[in-house]
Parts: structure tokens; C-alpha cells; sequence
């Protein structure tokens, strides 16, 4: 099996030769054309809340509905920042997200590696209870785990958040399947050489996986940062709530006061939106890379 | 020579094999300890936030349960099934998450199949632009995603609405109409997830040979017979997992439904029915 990188070196090239090989002109610019209309229909309703996060309140409000406001203002952005408990919430969010993806990779990629490399009894049988957990539709837990972090104390806490979001079995998968196609030869070495386990695991497998690692935090860390359910059952106070969770109460608290709504909307979306554009290359082969290769 | 003879046989083989091949390894119970060793964290966080709660979950569905103080934790065996299964907001919540997934599943996988073919076949820049535009939907929360649609579908002062008055249409209650709002929630679900699906396909796309394309392209393979008899096949594996997850994602549905329409449950105060709050989460009472 090739390596992550050969594979990603033919992807470029596959793109290029797709891109050669489609090349009558009149289909191409047909393409340009229906691509743009629908980018245009999925960009316009982010572009109209930034646009209604920088009118004064009174222009929100106008008929018929402009896109042009007559001044440009960032009042709503200030007054929402001074106002709520927006700063809060950032901060829990990126705590609780830190946390959930740090040990997500830690205790995924250590069961992964036990189950593609270390042959132990009953192996195949708690990976299949493992890989169960996909099919668990999560809205049936949710009660059932609330009692749980209700024995434990940890409601309204931040382990009440993030404790029960780790256990994501497709974080297992995604390093299992990566481990299977790694070569033997290093491990069969380093174990001669007489290497424990947890060496091969540290300082040889962990290394080699960065294109694993960085599928597994993306998709963690954008999961948790944009859980909303759980939280909204684990959180009951107001400096305990995540982002998703504080915006949702927003809304209602504000009235109608749709600049300041908007500004909100965007203060909560730019972070993973921002977070994609640096690591929009590590998304895209992290979905090339997550399970789906021959 | 011979050593390198070994070696390969013990790649070609699996690992429980390789660990025949030398058994002055560590004994069978040591790598038993090692091996348990290295799931022990995940399986123990796994079984008390997973496992443990589906259990529960179980055994709660058989009692009158409820999370408030003392409930009258009676035995009510399948009552709660029973009740449920009488109960027509039961079915009628089964049926819109039902008619949601059936009509939102199949434009998700063809509209993000077509698109990603699209931006493959376009160069460098543009294809950044167009990737970003798609994508960018997925990677906001539902409820900032809620708060720009229930923005755009406001009634008097809102985009949609706007434009069709600006065309001389009359306007739609798009979150109160009963029929209207199951198609915003549709409407909404495609602008927001389809980003993922798109990716996906995108990914996989750019992973398919170019030696495959050439040789078909010299055999005389017209543009519309490589994408029916090359590409649809090679992403096979991307369909599978993109109807799978689908399923599962409309199944699950409740964020948008929740924050848009407000058709939401009390779990404060619920007796806890094992699928009556699956069937709560699920819920459309628009308006």
C-alpha cells in the first residue's frame, strides 16, 4: 500500500490530468457560469448577515429590504461584545474543545494502535464494540447520560461537557484504518531492537501519523465546537454555556434588534470559518485520508 | 539473504502470525496486558458515557421515570411502549422525520456529486473559491446557522421575502405555514450539510488515477460515458458512506427544527419514554 504522501502527490497530478482531459471550451464556461449562480446562492445569506451586522439598528428594519446601509456602522458588534456574556462563552468553548480533541487523539490513536498492532485476545471483539458505537443514534443517550454525569456531580461543570463527547469511535476507525496501511518493517525492527510498546507507539507510530492526527482533530475539534445539543442538556447557568449554546439564548433576549443578532451570528461563526481557511488543505486530505482509501 | 526472507514472510503475514514466527517474543499474557493496556482509557471513558447510559437508557424506558426529585419509579413494563405507540404525535413526528430524510438524502448525494465534479474540472483559484463557497455553510454551529435563517425567512423584513416582493410575488410565511416550513427545514438542511458531502466526494475525486481517464479517453470514452462507467464506480466507497451518514444525520435531526420552528421538547420535566423523546427531538410542530 502507498504511503500518505505518494498518495496525495497523485491526487495533484490526478487533478491536473482531470482538468486536461475535460477541455472543450463551450462545456467549460457553461461550468463557470451554473458554478458561480449556485456559489453565489450559498454565499449570499452569509454575506447578508455581515451586511445586517454593520447597519444601525433602525435600517434593519426598512422596506423594501437594501443591501446598502446608509452608514456604516460596527455599533451592534461593540454593543454585543460590552454587553453579553460573549467573551464567556468563547472562552468555554475553546477550553472545552481543546480538551475534548487533545484526548479524543490521545486515547483513539492508543486503542488504534492496540487494535491494528498488538495481537491480544479478544481483540476482535472489543474492536466490533468499538465500532458499534457509530450506529448509537446520539439523541436516544441523552437522557440516560445526563442521569449518568448527575451521579458523578459533574453537571454544569466543564468535565460535564467535555467527558462524555470523547468517546467517538470514528476517531478509532479513522487511525485504525491509517495503522493498517503503515509497513511492518519499522515496528519488526524496533521491536528487536527491543523496543516496548508504548516506545513503537510514541516515538515511531505517533510521528508517522500526522495526516491521521490532524483528520482526527479537525473533525473533532469543529464536532465539539459546534455540538449544540449536549451541552444545552449538560449546562445550566449562563458562564458555563458554549458558544452554540449562549447564541441560542441570544435571540430571544434581544427582541427584535436584527443588527445585533447578526453580529452575534458572525462573532460565532468566524472562528471554524477562519480555522477552515488556514486548514483547508489538512481538511481536504484529512477527508481524502479518513477511511475511504483502496 | 535468508534474513530478508524471513522478514518478508512476517510482513506478508498478520500480526498474530508474525508473533508465531518468533515466539521468544513476549509471552501470549504479556501482550494480553499490553494490549488491554492500550484500550483500558478508551474503553472505560466509552463504557460509562456510552455503554452504561444505553443500559440505563433501557431500563428506564421499562419504568415511569422522571428526572425531577422522586418520580413514581414504577414498574410499568411496556406501558411506555404501549403509549407511545398509541400516542399520534408519536407517528406524525416519525413521519416528518421520515419525509425530511427521504427528500433531503437524495438531493444531498446528487447536487454534491454534481458540484464536486463541477469544481474538479475547474483550475487553481476558482476551484479554492468554489470549494470555500460550498463548504463554508458546513463549518458554522446549527445555531448560528438558525440565527442567519430565521433572519433571511423573516416575514416582513427578511431576504427572501424581500426579493419576492422586489418580483412582484406575494410573500410566504416560510416558518409558520405548516407544508412552507418542512421545505424550509429541507431548504436550510441542503444549504447547510452539503458542504460535507461535497468535500467528500471532492476528495475522493482527486484521488481517482489519471491513467484511468487516458486509457478510456484512447478507447474513445465520450465525457459523460467516463463519469457513468469511471467515476460513479470509483466513488462508490464516498456514496456508500455519504447515504450512510445521511440517513443517520436526518434520522437525527433536531437543531434546526429546534431553534427555527421551535416544534421542541421539555426534558426537564419529561417522564423519560425511551423513544417519546426521540420522537420529542423530532418534532415539527410548526407555528
Amino acid at each position: 500500500m502507498a504511503t500518505q504522501s505518494a498518495t496525495i502527490a497523485r491526487s495533484h497530478e490526478a487533478t491536473r490530468a482531470t482538468n486536461a482531459n475535460q477541455g472543450r471550451r463551450i462545456s467549460k464556461g457553461a461550468v463557470y457560469i451554473i458554478l458561480t449562480i449556485m456559489a453565489m446562492l450559498w454565499i449570499i445569506p452569509l454575506l447578508w448577515a455581515v451586511d445586517t451586522a454593520f447597519k444601525p439598528e433602525t435600517e434593519t428594519t426598512t422596506i423594501p429590504v437594501s443591501w446598502i446601509p446608509t452608514h456604516f456602522t460596527p455599533q451592534a458588534f461593540q454593543e454585543v461584545l460590552q454587553a453579553g456574556d460573549l467573551p464567556r462563552w468563547y472562552l468555554n468553548s475553546i477550553l472545552t474543545s481543546v480538551v475534548i480533541t487533545v484526548l479524543t487523539i490521545f486515547l483513539a490513536s492508543m486503542a488504534a494502535f492496540a487494535f491494528s498492532r498488538i495481537p491480544f485476545h479478544g481483540r476482535n471483539a472489543a474492536f466490533w464494540l468499538v465500532l458499534a458505537g457509530i450506529m448509537v443514534p446520539a439523541p436516544i443517550l441523552i437522557i440516560p447520560l445526563f442521569t449518568v454525569i448527575q451521579s458523578f456531580g459533574i453537571v454544569n461543570s466543564y468535565w460535564g461537557i467535555i467527558l462524555p463527547q470523547i468517546a467517538v469511535s470514528v476517531a478509532v476507525f479513522i487511525f485504525k484504518q491509517f495503522f493498517d496501511g503503515l509497513p511492518h518493517e519499522l515496528e519488526e525492527a524496533a521491536i528487536m531492537d527491543g523496543a516496548s510498546r508504548w516506545r513503537v507507539y510514541w516515538q515511531i507510530w505517533m510521528p508517522l501519523s500526522q495526516p491521521a492526527i490532524a483528520a482526527v482533530a479537525v473533525f473533532a475539534f469543529v464536532a465539539s465546537w459546534n455540538n449544540f445539543v449536549w451541552p444545552f442538556i449538560a449546562v445550566t447557568s449562563t458562564e458555563m454555556m458554549t458558544l452554540p449554546v449562549g447564541l441560542a439564548t441570544v435571540q430571544t433576549s434581544y427582541g427584535i434588534h436584527y443588527a445585533q443578532i447578526m453580529a452575534t451570528a458572525v462573532l460565532g461563526g468566524l472562528p471554524t470559518l477562519i480555522a477552515f481557511l488556514f486548514f483547508q488543505r489538512q481538511i481536504v486530505q484529512g477527508f481524502a485520508g479518513s477511511g475511504l482509501k483502496e | 539473504m535468508s534474513d530478508t526472507s524471513i522478514r518478508q514472510q512476517v510482513i506478508q503475514r498478520d500480526a498474530s502470525h508474525s508473533l508465531k514466527a518468533s515466539p521468544k517474543r513476549a509471552s501470549r499474557w504479556r501482550l494480553d496486558l499490553v494490549g488491554w493496556g492500550f484500550i483500558l482509557p478508551l474503553l472505560v471513558v466509552y463504557t460509562i458515557f456510552l455503554l452504561w447510559p444505553i443500559l440505563l437508557g433501557l431500563r428506564m424506558s421499562l419504568f415511569n421515570w422522571s428526572l425531577v426529585g422522586s418520580g413514581t419509579n414504577e414498574f410499568l413494563g411496556f406501558g411506555n411502549y404501549a403509549e407511545a405507540l398509541r400516542d399520534p404525535d408519536f407517528w406524525s413526528s416519525l413521519w416528518n422525520t421520515i419525509v425530511v430524510t427521504v427528500i433531503s438524502t437524495p438531493i444531498l448525494v446528487v447536487l454534491s456529486l454534481v458540484l464536486s465534479l463541477m469544481v474538479n474540472s475547474v483550475t487553481g483559484r476558482m476551484q479554492w473559491i468554489y470549494r470555500l463557497a460550498f463548504f463554508a455553510p458546513y463549518t458554522l454551529s446549527v445555531t448560528v446557522m438558525a440565527l442567519i435563517w430565521s433572519w433571511m425567512f423573516e416575514p416582513g423584513f427578511g431576504l427572501l421575502n424581500g426579493a419576492l416582493t422586489s418580483l412582484g410575488l406575494p410573500s410566504v410565511n416560510w416558518l409558520t405555514q405548516p407544508g412552507v416550513a418542512m421545505l424550509s427545514i429541507v431548504l436550510v438542511t441542503i444549504w447547510w450539510t452539503l458542504g460535507f458531502n461535497f468535500l467528500l466526494y471532492l476528495a475522493g475525486l482527486q484521488q481517482i488515477s489519471k491513467d484511468v481517464y487516458e486509457a478510456s479517453a484512447l478507447d474513445g470514452a465520450g465525457w459523460w460515458n467516463r463519469v457513468r462507467y469511471i467515476t460513479i464506480p470509483l466513488l462508490n466507497k464516498q456514496t456508500l458512506l455519504i447515504v450512510v451518514l445521511q440517513v443517520i444525520a436526518s434520522l437525527q435531526l433536531f437543531g434546526q427544527t429546534y431553534l427555527l420552528t421551535s416544534g421542541g421538547p421539555n426534558f426537564s420535566t419529561r417522564p423519560v419514554i425511551e423513544y417519546i423523546y426521540d420522537s420529542g427531538f423530532t418534532n415539527f410542530r410548526a407555528g
